[in-house]
């Protein structure tokens, strides 16, 4: 028996080890404001995250599951109404048919979606050298490591080891999967001039449209946070008292409970 | 029993119940004779219950807003998250609800091990919980396969394909089963038809598990058989009732961390990712509950052995009542069975493990050890202890134990130790 219990030991070891020894990029780290029980998101980040990604990322990154609407609601950018009428009217939108039958254009209104920056996927490969940008609305979810890989990845970009040979259109990011990737490095230092007065370095656009992106794809996130612990409370609460009535029930038997 | 001697006191309610008798019923369900040793690991059969309730309710509010089609599920499960009135809630419920579902189930498997509550006359009970758990993972895979993300798209392709292992008719049944020459919208619509039907199926057998249960009464951590009712007893409400609602709410404390604080921890990020036939994920892995039986299904070479051998990694617990030979049921009495016990917990966690790594190497090696040793548990150990084993001395009620003062007991305790 003892020397099944060793074995088992040392398959554990074994694996823990080999887990331990597996090669991990470390991200880097930043404190983000949304985690955390209470954690919410900073709004200034947040209103200048929609810069970077409109003036940098909106380019080839579509965003096709939100609305201009979505950045006045409550719990996002948080934008006044007027501020998102005028954002949406500032892109134009295809509609129609109209009356003739013909499709036409008119400014965007609140209730549309996010202009894509091309018509389909094979036009967005052909202008992209054949990769495609993916969709952002939901990129953080969709990747492994979250919002600090996208936060690294955008920080990343290095020269290639000697050792290894990019072909054109394809750059060295040390935290990319295999790391080479087809994008050029987005960011750089002053690229956006923040209404704000922030200053525009990689680090901080990176982290604003970091604090961006976890918005779009959990736009949710604060209310989810605030419900959360609303609902665990109470629940503490319940088992409490019903822990307490269980025992005065159970006092009736000489048994354990 | 006193469910025959039952009559409602009203008029109203004799003049109902002797046309149905579901006031006999309830009657029976409340005081219904329960050990009143049961300890917490009893508790999840409720908290099952609790489960499947959940999953039917959030489930049947959840396809009021899925659109079941190929080139719109992804984005009718994002506009659920977004714009459906507290449409992440109810999803993430969901969602995270099937793992909590799995996590209770395994759980209750378990306890049903240890104390071996899968014993005569209490057969028929575990075999339908087999076909409950077998009917759970169809629900559970044929749901992963709805969002249409990366991981539902070729998780449905690489499970489907395991039907083409079959000799001759294989791929003939593969192309039957997904509508086409390959998983698309047909497979889609009939995955959520079935993923729809499945739950209530489960329901059904869930009443039959409980009639069951309800024939030869709870086995106990003691594990011998009392007089019903007796002082050994207690009525289910309210002993039970507060007990299991206490064990229910940890257990939802529990559920509610992950559903508000980490919703999406237990998924896997690619399936945040539409589903793109063209492009294969690096990893294909199943959820967690299924990478046991996935390491098996990896670890033997050949494709349809591979196949029979996980499917019979299940389906040999079907057999197990009739595996197990010893005539005791605890493991507490079972000083060598109780130590194996342990080491097949181990040994499924280690497949578990396995189950979500790459195929190869050290992993695979171990993956094959851990195979063979949980059909060695089933199929070697358990009949031969049963002849081998020397149990402890069984007590004779369960007020004995719990009091603690037979002679006999402490007789036979000596004599244990003396032998020793």
């Amino acid at each position: 028996m003892k020397n099944l219990f060793k074995l088992f030991s040392i398959i554990i070891l074994i694996i823990t080890s080999n887990s331990f020894a597996a090669e991990k990029v470390e991200y880097l780290k930043t404190d983000w404001s949304f985690k955390g029980l209470f954690g919410k998101f900073d709004r200034a980040s947040l209103q200048r995250g929609y810069q970077v990604y409109t003036e940098v990322c909106a380019s080839c990154h579509s965003m096709k599951y939100l609305s201009y609407r979505n950045l006045a609601e409550p719990g996002g950018p948080e934008f006044s109404e007027a501020q998102a009428k005028a954002i949406a009217a500032s892109f134009e939108v295809t509609d129609g048919p109209n009356s003739d039958g013909e499709m036409f254009t008119r400014p965007g209104k609140l209730s549309d979606k996010f202009v894509m920056p091309y018509d389909n996927v094979k036009a967005a490969q052909a202008a992209n050298g054949g990769a495609y940008p993916p969709d952002m609305s939901v990129l953080v979810k969709a990747r492994g490591g979250g919002v600090d890989y996208i936060y690294s990845l955008l920080q990343g970009y290095e020269e290639a080891p000697s050792n290894i040979s990019l072909d054109d259109g394809v750059y060295y990011n040390k935290y990319m999967y295999g790391n080479k990737i087809r994008m050029a490095a987005p960011l750089s230092d002053g690229l956006v001039e923040y209404g704000d007065g922030t200053n525009a370095t990689v680090e901080q656009m990176s982290k604003d449209v970091t604090t961006f992106l976890m918005w779009s794809a959990e736009p949710h996130l604060e209310s989810r946070h605030q419900m959360g612990f609303k609902a665990i409370v109470y629940l503490i609460i319940l088992t409490v008292l019903v822990y307490f009535s269980m025992k005065r029930i159970w006092s009736r038997v000489e048994s354990e409970v | 029993m006193s469910d025959h001697d039952y009559r409602p006191k009203s008029k109203v309610g004799q003049w109902f119940n002797d046309r149905l008798p579901l006031l006999t019923l309830a009657n029976h369900l409340t005081d219904y004779p329960t050990p009143k040793n049961l300890n917490y690991w009893w508790t999840f059969g409720g908290i099952l219950t609790f489960c499947l309730i959940t999953q039917i309710v959030t489930g049947l509010t959840l396809a009021m807003h899925y659109i079941a089609h190929a080139d719109m599920a992804f984005e009718s499960v994002e506009h659920i998250m977004r714009d459906v009135n507290y449409g992440w809630l109810i999803r993430y419920i969901h969602a995270n609800g099937a793992s909590m579902f799995f996590l209770a189930v395994y759980i209750h498997i378990f306890r049903s091990l240890f104390y071996g509550s899968y014993k005569a006359p209490r057969e028929i009970i575990w075999i339908i919980g087999i076909i409950i758990y077998l009917l759970m993972m169809a629900a559970a895979f044929m749901g992963y396969v709805l969002p249409w993300g990366q991981m539902s798209f070729w998780g449905a392709t690489v499970i489907t394909n395991l039907f083409s292992a079959i000799p001759l008719v294989g791929e003939g049944i593969v192309t039957w089963l997904w509508g086409g020459y390959s998983v698309d919208n047909p497979t889609l619509t009939r995955f959520f038809t079935l993923h729809y039907l499945i739950p209530f199926l489960i329901l059904g057998l869930v009443v039959l598990h409980i009639w069951a249960l309800h024939v030869p009464g709870n086995n106990n951590p003691v594990g011998i058989d009392i007089k019903k009712p007796s002082k050994d007893t207690v009525p289910f409400h309210p002993y039970i009732v507060i007990k299991d609602g206490f064990a229910l709410l940890m257990f939802m404390i529990v559920f509610a961390f992950f559903v508000f604080y980490a919703p999406n921890i237990l998924g896997h990020a690619d399936n945040y990712i539409e589903a793109n036939p063209m492009v294969t994920p690096a990893h294909i892995v199943p959820e967690w509950y299924l990478l046991p039986f996935y390491a098996i299904l990896r670890s033997v070479p050949d494709k349809l052995l591979g196949v029979v051998a996980m499917l019979s990694a299940i389906l040999i617990l079907a057999v197990l009542p009739w595996l197990d030979t010893s005539k005791i049921r605890s493991a507490v009495f079972r000083p060598l069975y109780k130590q194996f016990y342990w080491i097949l917990v181990a040994d499924v966690l280690i497949l578990g493990y396995v189950g979500a790594m790459p195929a190869e190497g050290l992993y695979l090696l171990i993956a094959r050890v851990a195979t063979a040793y949980y059909f060695l548990h089933f199929l070697v150990i358990l009949p031969v202890l049963g002849f081998k084993e020397k149990t402890l001395p069984v007590p004779l009620s369960i007020t004995e134990p719990v009091l603690g003062g037979s002679p006999n007991l402490a007789a036979a305790r000596n004599k244990e130790s003396k032998i020793e």
